[in-house]
């Protein structure tokens, strides 16, 4: 039941990167099949025990970044309009080529099958455990984050912003 | 199910790099880099379970801020060049390129 209910997931995650990277006309349309996959991945990390990464998945990926991308679409007022796509066919073969070979390459060494997954302690992957974790041992990385989030917020409005002085 | 994780993580990474180098939309390029760095997540998030070590689900974390400031600065630009050039089309964006 679980294994099924895992391919199941697998395939919907794998049909929603599927429909965003074939779209080649409707940009919102292939940012809601990006939710798709979120959404998917999201349920694959509970079945993987990581309920606390699950659930910021959905939260933040589904919730805010694919609303992002959806604001700015808005914002730029694309309609479906021709973007040059189908040019460039010998450089797309090859593009396509390398990405089927390297995943060939990657499946090909991959192991059939794992040693049989770690004994887990209780509650692994909850907030508590998690955080435990991120407050002790990996503390500076997060305070770090802060840092890179007020950088990101500061140049993310400082080039969105209209140039109102003329310079 | 860890080899099955591992194998869609690679399938949809796969996706993702494609789809970056193929498409010319620059938002669908974003989508794509946003597929890969997910792709990386569910491989840490897989290896976290096989070991039993918790520290690969706080280093997910991390790649999902870094992903989210990414975006920020990433539609930023996007923001930026569209006014200047009305075109989110990648080809024409060449300015800096060799």
């Amino acid at each position: 039941m679980n294994e099924l209910l895992f391919q199941l997931f697998g395939a919907i995650a794998v049909a929603g990167a599927l429909g965003m990277v074939l779209n080649l006309r409707n940009v919102v349309a292939g940012a809601l099949s990006l939710v798709a996959t979120m959404v998917a991945l999201g349920a694959i990390y509970v079945m993987l025990e990581a309920y606390l990464v699950g659930v910021l998945q959905i939260l933040v990926y589904a919730g805010a970044i694919v609303v992002v991308f959806l604001f700015v679409v808005m914002l730029l007022n694309l309609r479906d309009q021709a973007l040059g796509e189908g040019r460039q066919w010998f450089t797309k073969t090859v593009a396509v080529l390398a990405g089927v070979g390297v995943l060939v390459l990657f499946l090909g060494v991959l192991p059939a099958a794992f040693s049989a997954p770690a004994d887990l302690e209780a509650g692994f992957g909850g907030y508590r455990h998690v955080g435990a974790l991120l407050f002790t041992d990996y503390v500076l990385a997060f305070e770090v984050t802060s840092l890179l989030l007020l950088a990101a917020m500061v140049g993310a409005v400082i080039l969105a912003k209209r140039r109102t002085d003329g310079s | 199910m860890i080899e099955q994780a591992v194998a869609l993580s690679g399938i949809l990474f796969a996706i993702g790099a494609v789809g970056a180098l193929v498409r010319r939309n620059v938002i669908v390029v974003l989508m794509c880099i946003e597929l890969m760095l997910n792709a990386v997540n569910l491989a840490l998030v897989a290896f976290s379970r096989q070991w039993g070590d918790p520290a690969g689900q706080v280093f997910v974390l991390m790649v999902i801020v870094v992903a989210a400031a990414e975006v920020a600065v990433g539609l930023g630009i996007v923001i930026a060049i569209f006014r200047n050039r009305e075109s989110v089309n990648v080809e024409d964006a060449s300015l800096l390129r060799w």
